[in-house]
């Protein structure tokens, strides 16, 4: 408690400090606001870390009397699993950003009164996930919609970066209504405690009231978590943010959404079999569109910021299985749904914040998002290359790293539901739907790490490229080995969250987690076996060429000996069969202008995907919304005789009124 | 557990002699006198002696794809079954390891080929990501099939066929219905007519062979041998759906096992003898029969 109120208090001061230090010392600036931000994660993962461990979680403890109620803090086992999450991505990504934004070419001052803006970020996420009631919530939300909002325009002397921010701005709003409401329901016109059982009793006798908060916290955090079809402002904030700004962004803050998801479900108790089947359905429409629509990207990080709601996709894939095997009795597959759910997010925490601080790695020696004008960047910039791979190979879900344990544990629920009986179809629609987004997402991480780093330099940037200073390296050396490190650690990670959901989401005893703990075992050995094997036939292969002269000579090239880099497949072109085969979701439009005549000079071809929601649901709508309001301007003249009239008309209305 | 080492034993042995049974079968059609049954491994081993020559492009990526392809295709040979003997790892979700050590497989090969920067070899690879995702669902839902005919969780249990009572119809449509589409699944998989040619010549219309183009000497024969035992463990998996007799003598058991692999192996032969290559743009409608077969087993299963 003491060391969580001792976080919140070193990251304001170290924020105000940088912000204060900002004009005139901005390199002293940015000293202190990386220090704080270190030294507030380290103290909120010390404050954490007991409970995760099996110490009692705290109960609310008042952190201010306001005139709206109390503020409380608690912490149980899903907070501090959150909490640990948030606090170490993000102090990694302070370090990075350290490193990222000396060489950013902006204004110091600039980038020094950005730190403000981090540590509060950090801070209002920390609060989040530790507030015990929904005034502290709120408070935590909206701090840190403002605070990501003003890192998001750090650069916004850039093209689009206003109008990403903007988009950003007013969906998270737009989220955050449906959370007051939300709210408000659920706490009944008080302020609401999040461990009071006094609210879970009202909304587990009212089960229309009980809907009607699901759904409202489902719109609400969903739009935070970037589920479709509100997922229209990550793929435009996450490429204008700089880069360890989107990677605390995509891999940690959208988190707070599955968060409060979590949070309201443990509170609603016995969830009926629709709210499975919705998650279900959201999470399969979430991963498949997400990957699809990264696989058309040409962005390297709008490719990421997609695949960020692919992998929410998988989350929520995974809780709707948890909520079925709820509604169904079926405890076991809960855990597995719930569990895998868990493990995912901190999965995916890991590599995305990896794969977002690779991209700008790229971006800082090359200048460079387009993925089509990079290439042969292994070579010349090692540790970005191999940290990059890891994090693709962990995203993809391949055996080895983290990726795949999460995602087994959702096939294993899903699987387990079509074994046991109950809703067999739920289990049915989320095995498919990981299967498509699995090929799919290899397909999308083979094209992003091929053509940015392997093959031959696409133009003089990438050609010239050199390796990112050592700040930025650590933090992307140490998540890779986390990579590793939660992939052999995911039987003893799984037992845990399946332990801090079962108590928290379905308020049942598991002595099932044991049987998720082995069903983790078994698969962690097989794949212990696997990596084995690789390294023994990788010895192997090296003890066998020892003595060999080895011949370096150019690619085959057919006889063709004048080639170009240029005549290397695009990523465009490797992601083109597919994209074209799923042209009727993604409308790419294109551009050619085909090579003419017998002696062909120009010709040219550009791909444009747009977010079908986005240009066909939102800009429509946002347009009508728009038009709505020019009517009232009319209202709105200026002129003090209009509004006097307005105001006889009023009274009038009103006398009328009185009279009837 | 013995009789499952066996059943490994004899996959490692025996899956280049399945290549030359296809090969023979496909000179049998062809009029011609086709190799011995012992021509792979002397290919195997004459790859290994040679000395690696490397494209200055490629970087270790390149060097580390064929250890990882062969330690993969090996990790995943340790759950497959073989006509009722359980592989010697068996656990459940086994099925979701086998099919994601492949991705891992497929992950190395297409980032190998990208290294090197041929545009053929990236062609290749993309042909590759999207045939394989397609492949993937439609053998996701034969697993969905099998796992409710079975109500197991693990591929050894799927196959041993002791939850088929007799007389169970259903339970033979959804069998068959699987085989057809695991058969589609091979096909793709191990680049097979009519999805792609191995013994093709053309860079340009090769889909697996294109993407190791630039492999030589040893890392060749590692890759080479991997696919062959892939081939094998694909066949193994096709005839323990499509032979549902078990006699539970492991000894008969394994013997006929690997005699089912071999048909497999000649059936193979046939197709590719007397059928052509699709088109590349009409290999995903070939791949979307194979998922809707699944997916008819999946309801026939639920029915």
């Amino acid at each position: 408690m003491v060391l969580f109120g001792a976080s919140l208090v070193v990251l304001f001061v170290s924020g105000i400090a940088a912000m204060l230090n900002s004009g005139r010392h901005p390199g002293r600036a940015a000293i202190l606001g990386v220090s704080g931000a270190v030294t507030g994660a380290a103290l909120a993962i010390a404050s954490a870390v007991p409970v995760l461990a099996g110490a009692p979680s705290w109960q609310a403890w008042t952190l201010w009397q306001t005139p709206l109620g109390p503020m409380n803090i608690a912490l149980d086992q899903l907070s501090a699993i959150f909490a640990i999450l948030i606090s170490t991505v993000t102090a990694l990504a302070a370090i990075y950003g350290r490193g990222y934004l000396s060489g950013h070419g902006t204004d110091p001052r600039a980038a020094g009164r950005s730190w403000c803006w981090f540590n509060l970020l950090l801070a209002s996420m920390l609060l989040v996930v530790f507030a015990a009631d929904g005034l502290t919530f709120l408070i935590g939300w909206e701090s840190m919609s403002l605070a990501s909002f003003f890192l998001v325009l750090f650069d916004h002397e850039h093209p689009g970066v206003t109008r990403a921010g903007w988009i950003y701005l007013i969906t998270t709003h737009i989220g955050a209504a449906f959370l007051f409401v939300m709210f408000m329901l659920a706490g009944n016109g008080t302020s609401l405690d999040f461990f009071s059982i006094n609210v879970a009793g009202n909304l587990r006798a009212d089960q229309t009231l009980a809907n009607t908060i699901f759904l409202l916290a489902l719109a609400g955090f969903g739009t935070k978590a970037g589920l479709v079809p509100t997922h229209i402002w990550l793929p435009e904030a996450h490429p204008a943010a700089p880069s360890h700004v989107s990677a605390v962004m995509s891999g940690v803050m959208i988190k707070t959404g599955i968060y409060g998801l979590f949070r309201i479900i443990s509170m609603i108790g016995a969830p009926p079999l629709w709210w499975g089947w919705t998650l279900v359905v959201i999470g399969s429409a979430s991963g498949i569109l997400g990957v699809l629509f990264a696989l058309a990207q040409h962005d390297l990080k709008r490719l990421l910021a997609y695949h960020s709601i692919e992998n929410i996709g998988i989350i929520v894939l995974g809780m709707g299985i948890g909520l079925v095997g709820s509604a169904t009795g079926n405890h076991l597959v809960a855990m597995l749904g719930y569990a895998g759910a868990i493990l995912h997010t901190l999965n995916h925490g890991v590599f995305k914040s990896l794969l977002f601080m690779g991209a700008g790695s790229v971006i800082h020696a090359t200048g460079s998002r387009d993925i089509d004008r990079l290439g042969g960047l292994m070579k010349r910039m090692p540790v970005t290359g191999a940290t990059f791979l890891t994090g693709a190979a962990a995203i993809s879900g391949l055996p080895g790293l983290n990726g795949f344990m999460s995602e087994f544990l959702i096939y294993a629920g899903a699987f387990m539901l079509i074994v046991s009986g109950g809703a067999i179809w739920a289990g049915v629609v989320t095995a498919l739907s990981l299967a498509i987004i699995g090929g799919l997402a290899l397909a999308c991480f083979t094209k992003a790490a091929g053509a940015v780093f392997l093959g031959e330099p696409r133009g003089p940037a990438p050609a010239n490229a050199t390796e990112s200073p050592r700040a930025m390296l650590g933090p992307m050396i140490t998540l890779a080995v986390f990579c590793v490190g939660l992939a052999l650690g995911a039987p003893w990670l799984a037992k845990m969250a399946g332990t801090a959901t079962g108590m928290a989401a379905t308020a049942a005893s598991f002595p099932d987690s044991l049987q998720v703990f082995n069903l983790l075992a078994d698969i962690t050995v097989a794949t212990v076996l696997l990596v084995l094997l690789v390294l023994a036939a990788a010895l192997l292969r090296s003890h066998v060429l020892k003595g060999r002269a080895s011949t370096v000579s150019p690619t085959w090239d057919c006889g063709y000996a004048a080639a170009s880099p240029r005549v290397q497949y695009s990523a465009s072109s490797f992601a083109d069969p597919i994209v074209r085969m799923f042209r009727i979701v993604l409308r790419t439009r294109r551009h050619v202008q085909a090579p003419e005549g017998f002696f062909p000079t120009a010709a040219s071809l550009e791909t444009h995907t747009d977010d079908v929601l986005m240009a066909r649901v939102f800009e429509p709508a946002a347009r009508g919304v728009t038009r709505l309001a020019s009517l009232v301007s009319r209202l709105q003249q200026g002129s003090t005789h209009l509004y006097l009239m307005y105001i006889f008309v009023t009274i009038i209305i009103l006398m009328i009124w009185n009279l009837r | 557990m013995i009789i499952s080492a066996i059943q490994v034993l004899l996959a490692l042995l025996l899956a280049p002699a399945l290549l030359s049974i296809i090969r023979i079968v496909k000179a049998f059609f062809g009029g011609r006198h086709g190799p011995t049954l012992l021509q792979p491994y002397r290919d195997l081993w004459k790859l290994a002696r040679k000395a690696p020559v490397y494209s200055r492009t490629t970087s270790w990526v390149f060097r580390a794809s064929p250890s990882v392809t062969l330690g993969a295709v090996l990790a995943a040979l340790a759950v497959l079954p073989l006509c009722g003997v359980p592989g010697p790892l068996a656990f459940s979700g086994d099925f979701i390891f086998l099919a994601y050590a492949f991705g891992l497989v497929r992950f190395f090969t297409v980032a190998a080929a990208l290294d090197t920067g041929s545009p053929f070899e990236g062609m290749g690879a993309s042909r590759e990501v999207q045939f394989s995702a397609l492949a993937e669902v439609a053998l996701f839902s034969c697993l969905i099939a099998l796992a409710i005919l079975s109500s197991s969780m693990s591929l050894s249990t799927m196959l041993d066929h002791s939850w088929a009572a007799a007389g169970n119809m259903r339970g033979e449509g959804v069998l068959i219905l699987v085989a057809a589409a695991l058969m589609l699944v091979l096909l793709a998989e191990n680049a097979r007519i009519p999805v792609d040619d191995p013994t093709t010549h053309l860079e340009l219309t090769m889909i697996h062979e294109v993407m190791i183009l630039d492999h030589c000497g040893l890392d060749l024969a590692m890759i080479e041998y991997a696919s062959a035992l892939k081939l094998w463990i694909w066949s193994a998996i096709v005839i323990s759906v499509a032979l549902p007799m078990r006699t539970g003598d492991a000894a008969f058991d394994i013997v006929a096992g690997v005699c089912g692999v071999f048909v497999i192996g000649i059936l193979i032969g046939v197709i590719e003898s007397i059928m052509a290559r699709l088109k590349l743009l009409k290999v995903p409608q070939l791949l979307v029969v194979a998922m809707v077969l699944g997916l008819l087993a999946v309801g026939l299963g639920l029915r």
